[in-house]
């Protein structure tokens, strides 16, 4: 199996097998053949090869025009015009890929070459800056293959990002003759600018058979949903333009255009909302008298104010980005660059890698024959919300818009997604903030699911050496009705466990585990004995808690099974004095944490305990014998963001025969302990991920002046 | 040994000399030194005039890309509309969005005629259409049309096939060409091509079709609905499968598939490799060839024995016992394995090439299905394999959630229909991606309410924020007096002590007007007096004067300190979805009556939260955002008449519901309680009350039914819980025994249209940390709630 988290076998075969020495000369001779096999493969193989490639290669110092001029003879191939029913079923070959542990695939691109006609007039520009930066960036991430042989994604070298550059008869059968390009299957094109005029066609007109297009412009009606990809067209702004984020609330205006050259009828209708509301409707037009040297890019005008561009976005809650000649428009990307939220006139319009973004999260879609009604749309958006789109404009520019080598991985990774499904990013990876995704909370056990009560729990008890009170908390643990199954962790290895026969006799299997180091973190490792959800860590030494308490405690789990139940609660409190935090166990009207001497939670936390423990905390808690109960409480609060449950009125573990227990938490030095390790794992985890609550859980009828024999649970309350 | 030893070490040690003194520095080249390839890799060069190369496009040209010679956007829309038609059929194109404007989302269904014979699934459809909250009788008001024409099986050999549907059609005056007309459809074409023809032209209707190949499938136009059975429940539906969550789920078997194995025909590419993944033991692929009537025609060497081990293993074990489930093509591309193992938590493993999957415009499958590739079915076990457990039970959750939420009855499969059909008429009122993605699901997160996640009680965690910090209490008065009564002076005292109110509202729901303001306690928080209908449900009409998160529903006549408003809310900001309250009641399943018992004795458990004292989410019976969003028009005055703002009571519910609750007094808590529950599927939450409720009988002044919420004292006073509570009479007059039978009825008559029991009960409440303990009451926070 070639997981990438298998572990291999590292044993390989003996190399030397045991022989006699009457063989000895036969090995001489096989080992001299097996030399010379190698001396010749060095010589015949890697030798020409190399010099070879290090002509080719070893020279970085090129320019773009001293690269194989390539002549294309007017009668060379051109390729079909492109399949409007491509899928990656139909139209992929999905074997060139393969399976790989990584799950990536490898991209490679074509040499650059210039083109030419038969009389010697180049086909195209050889390459823009843009398309440079795209390929640069394919070349220095992981997906890049140099060998043509293993890649799964070819990329030509040919630019095509603005069709008005290229000569799209000859374009095409240069793509056609490209080494590798067997009808366009796998081939990756960009484009950024498609059609022409008159008729502005929404995808790239080159011919191009199968090959999947990245497109800036496309309509629902050219896109290949799940094969072409559509992308933003890049403005180059966004490289010479420094735009600081700005905080997100209300702006100068509520609604700009800056957009030049818009069609007289959708600029009347934008007048028209302007003279209905106002000053907070602004809309601008190109300079018409500008002075010299001023770039006309840079500015923008309304009547004789004159405003810079794109410094001008940012002083607009909503900016328009309404379709030209094109769908795709330039302007989007600064606007939201700018953190203005976009509003969107452009039907038919498929919005840059709307395959993974979810841009209902960071624009408005107004069909263009609502235009007349946009003013009321957007006055319709929550405050709260539009804050939410503008800071998520402003990421969605910062990861997928402000430059091209932003725009080629995402191509490559919507490309990489789709052949490897199972791996693929998740929808909160491509679309939250970076704000977001470090706050937010993904608990792991996130459907609502009460246990069946039937299924029971596990109890673990963790001993060293006390049997008699072992046995007793075991006689005691077997009571609780819901009871499935008994687990001894044996965590002395100098010492065996008592003989079967003077175990108690209980009514539920009893099973003894023997570990190998004496470390705390055995009590929170998922044995393959634990069968129940529900797991109760019980010390050897806690007898005092009722059959009714431990059952209730169980009860309340069912309710909350993602958290953890405990009884004796602890506090964390922030030390002004000292800037840290500190450990309290005193009566507070608060708790954060629940001790694990006797506690209830999900088996799960084991799994996370043992393997996905944060920093080096696990080895930490066992160097230190102590705190592993702080690093649960730590680790449950931070995977799932809730609180802990505290049942019954239960403060301390207190019995008569055991004063060690209380006679340490008193101790002043475990008291520093305990803090001490509070503000360790607090630097560890980044956070204090520990919630603080009020309350904690009674029976329903608890204390209520009712018959005691008629509750469920009437045994419950010394402290 | 020795001398043997010698000479092998110096073979080797000669032969890497050798190697390294021909071709050293050539050797980096070879495969085995993989860390130093990376340094040889033949990168994209570094062209030394990088610099000077022009950019892709003119910035002029960039920032302004129009033509004047370009037709009007106007006359280009109006050429569009000719152009893409029936199978380039777009929204913008094909669907006339003006119909929806004047009366909004309303669907009709021609009248089903008697002589028209109709499956069981279609008449589930029709079924579901006409309860829910979108349906009108009226086709002047509709947005949708639905035929009466059963469409479901367009397989001509089929018994169920409807024939001249053409003819049929066009004599209907509303079919305007399938404008604005919704088609369902399970099963299209025949053998042997299966292809996608409906066998009728359905123009420019919407078709909601299972087994939707994408190529025919028209992207933000059509729908892809899942196949499902005959026996697929109307309302209700059975619960997932998945009943405990466990990491490294210790199932039997990692990957199951049980099916039929076509030997030629469509489909059989998939289906007849499937047994080479087979391997006995964690992997079970197991085909029969026993299928139609000449299956021995085709027979091959693997049939026999095949026939054989197929019968050893039993489907539904498979389906409980196994992690991954394959779900391949068939003859069509859905089968009904695809609900199967979806209910089952068995993550399905796709192998269907082209298969739009059902509703996936709103529905991100790559979080609880492995979208396969059929021709790299070998991979598929490898791959399986090596997906992490962590994600496996994501997975398995996911499947669940989604099951429960859009699957698993026909009325859920129908309204993900409808509201995607919706979400298309306001894009900007319409549910993101993680709406309908997350807990508790898009048919459950209402766009109409707000857009923004930040406004619901479900998603704070994952979006790391937290409710506000105050409340707004929500009164409702009844008494008819010029002046206010005395408890409901003490009760605005009281809540208006909190630290955490925002505001006092009291809603007047008697036709005298309210008392002059005169009249009313000065507080330290804005107290408004609002007049409202006289209906019960009125309550959770939403007012658009809450703006807070947090309500605390009251009545005139609930008695609540300062401490346990304040103890009640600092809870409830720890589960803002559940009902937070104090009074409880619970339900029991009555076997000897054969149906739900409502009882308020004092028991041992509680699945009830009357909300005379309770806070909730104003979501759940809230109101609108507030400020600048949600209103189209300017607010109105404040006092003016409530305008009713949506929520999940006022819009979830179809009309016909709230008419039953606005009948049956006392309804609205066991109603609010049943809604609740059916979104989180967990109990509300009881927390610690001072002392019981006022025990006497409220005045019945004026209004009729005035004491809403407040069972008469009968009802309360403590008496043996578990015993059957329509036989105890008691003190409880005969108004008490009716209020009781009537609620008791008002839950049979929830269950019955919620097609199941949504309430669940607790066994706990939640009491201050320090709650009755001994110590001193100095050291208490909340040390009244401890007063006798």
């Amino acid at each position: 199996i070639m997981c990438a988290s298998a572990k291999y076998n590292t044993r390989g075969p003996a190399l030397i097998p045991r022989m006699k020495t009457k063989h000895r000369i036969y090995y001489i001779t096989l080992f001299s053949i097996v030399l010379l096999g190698l001396i010749a493969t060095g010589m015949f193989q890697f030798w020409p090869h190399s010099i070879e490639s290090a002509s080719d290669w070893t020279v970085e110092k090129r320019s773009v025009h001293d690269v194989p001029v390539v002549k294309l003879p007017a009668d060379s191939p051109i390729p079909e015009r492109g399949d409007l029913s491509c899928r990656m079923h139909t139209c992929f070959d999905v074997y060139r890929c393969g399976f790989n542990p990584k799950n990536k695939i490898k991209v490679y691109i074509y040499s650059l070459k210039k083109y030419v006609d038969e009389y010697g007039t180049s086909v195209s520009n050889t390459i823009s800056r843009e398309y440079n930066e795209l390929l640069t960036a394919i070349s220095d991430s992981e997906f890049y293959t140099d060998d043509v042989n293993r890649a799964c994604l070819f990329v030509p070298s040919i630019d095509v990002l603005n069709q008005n550059a290229l000569r799209i008869k000859e374009t095409a059968q240069a793509l056609a003759q490209l080494s590798r390009w067997d009808r366009g299957t796998n081939h990756l094109l960009f484009n950024m600018l498609p059609g022409g005029p008159p008729d502005y066609n929404t995808a790239l007109d080159v011919p191009r058979d199968r090959a999947l297009l990245a497109g800036g412009g496309f309509s629902t009606w050219t896109y290949r949903q799940g094969y072409d990809v559509s992308i933003p067209v890049y403005s180059p702004l966004s490289g010479e333009v420094d735009l600081p984020e700005r905080g997100p609330g209300p702006r100068r205006y509520f609604i700009l255009s800056s957009q030049m050259a818009l069609h007289p009828e959708y600029r009347s209708e934008l007048e028209a909302l302007q003279a209905e509301n106002g000053e907070s409707v602004l809309i601008l037009d190109k300079c018409t008298n500008l002075s010299d040297g001023v770039p006309a890019v840079r500015k923008r005008c309304h009547k004789n104010l004159v405003f810079d561009y794109p410094q001008v976005l940012q002083e607009s809650t909503f900016c328009v980005v309404l379709r030209g000649a094109r769908l795709g428009q330039a302007v989007l990307s600064d606007v939201l660059q700018a953190g203005c939220v976009p509003v969107i006139i452009a039907d038919s319009y498929i919005l840059p890698f709307s395959e993974v973004l979810d841009w209902k999260r960071a624009a408005v879609v107004i069909p263009e024959e609502k235009m007349p009604e946009m003013y009321s749309i957007l006055q319709s958006v929550p405050q709260r919300q539009i804050e939410e789109m503008q800071r998520q404009a402003r990421w969605f520019w910062e990861a997928y818009f402000r430059s091209m080598k932003a725009i080629a991985l995402a191509t490559l990774q919507i490309i990489n997604d789709r052949i490897y499904p199972y791996a693929a990013i998740s929808y909160e990876e491509w679309n939250d903030p970076p704000a977001v995704k470090w706050s937010s909370v993904s608990n792991p056990l996130f459907l609502p699911l009460i246990p069946p009560q039937s299924q029971g729990f596990t109890a673990i008890v963790l001993t060293y050496d006390r049997v008699e009170s072992l046995f007793r908390v075991i006689t005691e643990v077997s009571k609780v009705p819901s009871l499935s199954k008994l687990l001894v962790v044996w965590n002395n290895q100098n010492k065996n466990p008592p003989e079967d026969s003077l175990w108690p006799k209980i009514r539920v299997p009893l099973k003894v585990v023997r570990t190998a180091e004496n470390k705390l973190s055995n009590r929170f490792f998922p044995y393959d004995e634990i069968e129940t959800e529900a797991v109760l860590a019980i010390d050897d030494d806690i007898i005092m808690l009722t059959s009714d308490e431990l059952q209730f405690g169980y009860e309340v789990w069912r309710e909350f099974p993602d958290r953890l139940v405990g009884y004796p609660g602890r506090l964390h409190l922030w030390d002004h004095e000292m800037n840290k935090w500190k450990y309290e166990s005193e009566w507070t009207n608060e708790v954060s944490m629940v001790l694990t001497g006797a506690a209830f939670y999900h088996k799960y936390f084991n799994y996370l305990y043992t393997y996905k423990m944060p920093g080096d905390i696990k080895n930490w808690v066992d160097a230190h014998m102590n705190c592993e109960d702080i690093a649960m409480n730590f680790l449950v609060a931070n995977v799932t963001g809730k609180s802990v449950i505290k049942v019954t009125p239960r403060k301390k573990f207190k019995c008569p025969e055991c004063t060690a227990i209380d006679g340490l938490s008193l101790d002043q030095t475990h008291m520093v302990e305990r803090s001490e390790c509070i503000n360790k794992f607090a630097s560890v985890f980044g956070t204090m991920p520990l919630k603080v609550v009020e309350h904690r859980a009674d029976p329903v009828l608890y204390k209520d002046d009712f018959p005691e024999k008629l509750k469920s649970f009437p045994n419950i309350g010394s402290l | 040994m020795q001398t043997r030893k010698k000479y092998i070490f110096l073979t080797f040690l000669a032969s890497w000399l050798l190697l390294f003194s021909f071709g050293g520095h050539q050797l980096r080249r070879f495969a085995f030194f993989s860390g130093r390839k990376a340094e040889a890799r033949r990168n994209w060069p570094r062209w030394t005039d990088r610099s000077l190369l022009k950019n892709f496009a003119d910035p002029k040209e960039l920032q302004s890309d129009g033509d004047p010679s370009l037709p009007s956007p106007r006359a280009r829309r109006a050429a569009r509309l000719s152009v893409y038609k029936n199978s380039r059929c777009r929204m913008e194109t094909c669907f006339d969005f003006s119909r929806c404007e004047k009366h909004g989302f309303k669907v009709f269904t021609y009248p089903r005629e008697r002589d028209q014979p109709l499956s069981e699934s279609y008449g589930k459809i029709l079924t579901s259409i006409e309860r829910s909250r979108y349906y009108t009788p009226n086709p002047e008001e509709a947005c949708l049309f639905i035929l009466s024409i059963d469409t479901l099986d367009r397989d001509h050999l089929s018994g169920q096939y409807v024939r001249n549907v053409d003819e049929k059609i066009r004599s209907f005056p509303l079919w305007n060409g399938g404008r604005n007309h919704l088609i369902f459809n399970l099963y299209s074409g025949t053998w042997p091509n299966y292809t996608e023809d409906l066998g009728f032209d359905i123009g420019q209707a919407i078709l909601a079709k299972a087994s939707f190949y994408t190529e025919s499938f028209r992207p933000g136009f059509d729908i892809s609905i899942p196949l499902f059975s005959k026996d697929h429940p109307q309302r209700g539906g059975e619960r997932g499968w998945l009943y405990q969550d466990s990491i490294q789920p210790k199932k039997k078997y990692l990957l199951v598939f049980k099916g039929k194995r076509y030997l030629t025909g469509i489909g059989s590419g998939t289906r007849n490799a499937l047994h080479h993944i087979h391997n006995g033991k964690d992997i079970i692929s197991l085909t029969t060839c026993k299928h139609g009537k000449d299956w021995e025609k085709h027979k091959d060497t693997r049939c026999d024995k095949d026939n054989v081990d197929y019968e050893k293993f039993d489907y539904q074990e498979l389906l409980h016992n196994s992690t991954f489930c394959i779900v391949p093509r068939g003859r069509r591309l859905g089968s009904f394995r695809f609900l199967e193992a979806l209910q089952a938590a068995c993550i399905p493993v796709l192998l269907s090439d082209g298969w739009e999957l059902p509703f996936a415009e709103a529905i991100d499958w790559g979080k609880a299905a492995v979208v396969g590739s059929e021709r790299l079915l070998l991979q598929v076990p490898s791959a399986v394999r090596c997906i992490h457990p962590e994600r496996v039970l994501a997975f398995q959750q996911q499947t669940q959630f989604l099951w429960d939420a859009y699957f698993s009855s026909v009325d859920k499969i129908v309204h993900t229909t409808l509201e995607i059909i919706k979400d298309r008429l306001l894009p900007h009122r319409s549910r993101s991606r993680f709406l309908w993605n997350t807990l508790p699901g898009g048919l459950l997160a209402l766009p109409d309410f707000s857009t923004h996640p930040g406004d619901f009680p479900f998603y704070y965690l994952q979006r790391g924020s937290s409710p506000s910090e105050k409340f707004t209490a929500f009164i409702r008065a009844v008494s008819l007096t010029s002046s206010p009564s005395q408890p409901i002076l003490r009760l605005i005292q009281a809540i208006s002590g909190s630290q955490y109110c925002a505001q006092i509202l009291v809603l007047w729901s008697c036709e005298k007007p309210p008392p002059p303001s005169g009249k009313w306690p000065q507080t330290a928080v804005p107290l408004t007096v609002i007049q409202g209908r006289r209906k019960l449900s009125d309550r959770f009409f939403p007012y658009t004067a809450i703006q807070t998160d947090a309500v605390l529903s009251l009545d005139e006549h609930t008695s609540l300190s300062t401490s346990e408003v304040d103890f009640a809310f600092v809870v409830w900001r720890s589960f803002p979805e559940r009902i937070v309250g104090f009074p409880t009641r619970s339900h029991f399943w009555d076997a000897e009556q054969r149906r739900w018992g409502y009882t308020s004795k004092w028991t041992n458990e509680l699945s009830i939260v009357l909300t005379a004292a309770a806070f909730y989410h104003r979501y759940l019976a809230g109101e609108g955002p507030a400020g600048r969003g949600a209103r189209p028009h300017p607010a109105p005055p404040p006092c003016s008449l409530p305008r009713y703002y949506h929520n999940l009571f006022t819009e979830y519910l179809p009309a016909g519901l709230r008419e039953l609750v606005d009948g049956l007094t006392a309804c609205e808590d066991i109603l609010m309680n049943v809604l609740v529950a059916t979104v989180t599927k967990l109990p509300p939450i009881k927390v610690t009350q001072r002392k019981q409720h006022k025990e006497t009988v409220p005045q019945q002044v004026g209004c009729k039914r005035g004491d809403v919420g407040t069972p008469p004292a009968g009802e309360r006073s403590p008496s043996p819980p578990r015993s059957p509570p329509a036989k105890v009479k008691g003190t409880a007059g005969a108004a008490g025994s009716r209020r009781f039978s009537q609620r008791q009825d008002c839950l049979n008559q929830l269950v019955d249209w919620f097609g199941y029991m949504p309430l669940v009960s607790s066994q706990l409440r939640l009491d201050p940390v320090l709650f009755k303990d001994q110590v001193s009451v100095l050291r208490k926070k909340y040390p009244r709630l401890e007063k006798p």
